[in-house]
């Protein structure tokens, strides 16, 4: 990798979209983009994206976006792959781009019909932990302990985030991936790697929200480093729904959960016993994590 | 002239084969199921020029072919009931997003409770949407108005909107002549229209907009729509002379000094046509083109006639108000200087419509104290 690669030229982004300070789903999209580009289509679903993209005749993005309803990603984006096969663009990659909501929540039905149907292209959800577009309401990839505007002061969100990697994994596709801001270099190699393959791709990156998490908009990078080091967010990747494979093992730089946790006003109302229990969750999956990897590299 | 005894869910699925579709997306649903099996069945014999998907819900049928038309690709889909409604949210985008793509619905009865008979509310409580409707009234008429519904929508980017009745059409088999694939490829050529999504191109397509630009873009589609009877005749025009046959947005049985006629549209049309000769002295108004709503063409067929009563046959209902038909019908002729008076049958639901219904309603006049609602379970 050169330094020249990362010049302006090469970027499909322009600076002037409409993304909050320290967006890092403004930042997945940038280096998406340029990992996967010039030849892209991408289909986008009601998120934070329907804004940042800009207002029509405007736009943020050098390649052709089509938005599409909230629901629809899944299928949209399939349509799109097979009608421009239909006009013989076998070479252009097509990128669904999902918030959270769209993938986890209100687009998981056609994100599961679209995967068991190994529909072939690449599914990214930039995954900021609620409803932020909007505001800051729930969502099913909110974290345990959070607190949002559908669950106020002094409560907080309740029950697990949805475990999405292991249901994308259920559904045996070709490739799933994590993906963290603070490791861009693996980003790129996984969107790339994903890229050279055919059927169904998916990739989970963490997009930290500085007005949502209540953070300092240069945080952004420090708190996805953070949500790799203290085993919150693990970097790995999965082939055929069966063979698990760590990407970044983080032996040296493990950090406490509390760390992260308490760099977030969204979590300021956690006290001593949650963050405890919440370690130990976070222990769990990962020791669940390792296991799988173990499983499949024995099965190899 | 090559007749086929065919259902009418068959003569959807041939029209859609014949047109040369890129893609086929659809989620089965009874009335319309054999649509779905008709198409899966031609892609299994190496007969579909495009892929059929089968696809995890009606949502993502329309959601799925609103990717591929985006890049430009031909597409069919097809529902009822149920489904059209689960795809009310996509309909809308479609026609917003200027998507020229065709559909079925089989009218089936929306619940609750279950209900299979083939009640007109699925489609016409989607008469907002922004999509063009025709109702067709036999298997002939399904396949060759499916067929034309591609150059419609392709000329106009506006998507079309095909329906028939639920079994009276959709499971009942009757001989439809059914032109060669050659001849009704020439007819209706590759697909006419720009693609949106274009690699290489950058464009920002419906993404977030003012309320400014929203007007002009709904004056624009409404303006566009406003064409359709007149592209519609155009095509039948052409249509006629290729295959002997063609229909117009409205057509009128008027026998000679009659003052009254029923308007009818999908297979109730049909049905009024056959008892036309026991009615005494009764017409036959026969809507196929409900959006746009024939306006102009169904005045001047009143104007001409003399029409002093029109009778409207509804298999709908539309709760508080009445029927659709009948709503549309009052509205339309409003600016009339002689309005005939408009009287609304409800079959809402699915009963037959028998001759006793309607010579009982024929036999109310406005003399002997006006109805303007009869429900027609009770002429039975």
């Amino acid at each position: 990798m050169k330094i020249t690669d990362y010049t302006m030229e090469n970027e499909l982004m322009y600076s002037g979209h409409n993304a909050c300070p320290g967006c890092g789903g403004a930042l997945a999209v940038r280096y998406l983009t340029r990992a996967l580009g010039p030849n892209l289509a991408l289909a986008i679903t009601a998120s934070c994206w329907s804004i940042i993209a800009g207002a029509p005749p405007l736009t943020a993005l050098k390649c052709p976006i089509l938005h599409c309803p909230f629901p629809s990603a899944g299928a949209v984006g399939s349509g799109l792959r097979r009608g421009l096969n239909a006009k013989g663009h076998y070479d252009t990659t097509v990128v669904v781009l999902a918030g959270d909501g769209g993938t986890f929540d209100i687009g998981l039905q056609a994100l599961s019909g679209a995967a068991q149907r190994n529909e072939d292209y690449i599914f990214i959800c930039y995954d900021n932990e609620a409803y932020m577009n909007t505001g800051m309401q729930t969502s099913s990839a909110t974290p345990f302990g959070a607190r949002t505007t559908t669950r106020p002061y002094p409560l907080f969100k309740h029950g697990q985030k949805k475990d999405i990697m292991r249901i994308m994994a259920a559904h045996g596709i070709p490739y799933a991936a994590t993906a963290s801001l603070a490791f861009p270099q693996d980003m790129e190699n996984k969107l790339k790697k994903a890229q050279e393959m055919k059927g169904f791709r998916f990739m989970h990156v963490l997009s930290p929200c500085p007005p949502g998490w209540g953070t300092d908009s240069s945080d952004t990078i420090h708190l996805s480093r953070l949500a790799v080091f203290t085993n919150f967010f693990p970097l790995y990747e999965i082939i055929n729904g069966e063979q698990w494979r760590m990407t970044y093992h983080p032996e040296k730089t493990r950090t406490p959960l509390k760390e992260y946790l308490e760099a977030q006003r969204r979590f300021r109302q956690v006290d001593e016993v949650t963050i405890e229990a919440l370690q130990e969750e976070v222990d769990q999956d990962w020791e669940g994590l390792l296991k799988r990897v173990s499983t499949s590299n024995a099965e190899k | 002239m090559a007749y086929e005894l065919i259902s009418g869910c068959q003569a959807a699925a041939l029209a859609a084969q014949r047109a040369g579709v890129d893609l086929v997306a659809a989620y089965p649903i009874t009335p319309q199921t054999a649509i779905v099996e008709t198409l899966a069945s031609f892609e299994a014999q190496g007969e579909l020029k495009g892929e059929f998907v089968s696809v995890e819900s009606e949502y993502s049928a329309l959601s799925y072919c609103n990717g591929a038309v985006a890049a430009g690709a031909r597409v069919f889909t097809a529902t009822s009931s149920h489904g059209l409604a689960y795809m009310h949210e996509m309909t809308q985008w479609c026609s917003g997003a200027r998507f020229p793509i065709v559909m079925v619905n089989v009218n089936r009865t929306v619940g609750a409770p279950w209900v299979l008979d083939p009640d007109q509310g699925d489609s016409l409580s989607q008469r907002d949407t922004g999509w063009m409707q025709i109702y067709c009234a036999n298997a002939q008429e399904v396949f060759d108005i499916t067929l034309q519904a591609f150059l419609l929508s392709e000329e106009l980017l506006l998507p079309t909107m095909v329906v028939f009745d639920g079994f009276y059409i959709s499971h009942t088999y009757e001989p439809v002549d059914v032109p060669e694939m050659e001849q009704a490829r020439e007819f209706i050529g590759p697909p006419q229209f720009q693609a949106q999504v274009v690699p290489g191109i950058q464009a920002n397509l419906h993404g977030l907009s003012t309320g400014e630009a929203q007007l002009q873009l709904v004056r624009k589609r409404h303006e566009d729509m406003l064409r359709a009877p007149e592209i519609f005749a155009d095509i039948n025009n052409r249509f006629e002379k290729v295959f002997g046959r063609g229909y117009m947005p409205v057509e009128a049985v008027i026998p000679e000094g009659a003052k009254t006629a029923f308007l009818a549209a999908g297979s109730t049309a049909e049905t009024v046509r056959w008892f036309l000769p026991e009615l005494e002295s009764c017409g036959l108004i026969q809507l196929r083109m409900f959006r746009p709503f024939p306006k102009d063409e169904l005045g001047r067929i009143v104007e001409e006639h003399g029409l002093d009563r029109l009778i409207i046959v509804d298999r709908n209902c539309s709760t508080g108000t009445g029927g659709y038909f009948a709503q549309e019908t009052r509205a339309a002729l409003y600016g009339l200087n002689e309005r005939p008076v408009v009287q609304d049958l409800l079959l809402a639901g699915g009963i037959d419509l028998t001759e006793d219904i309607l010579a009982g309603a024929a036999q109310k006049s406005p003399g002997d104290g006006f109805v303007d609602l009869q429900w027609g379970v009770e002429l039975r």
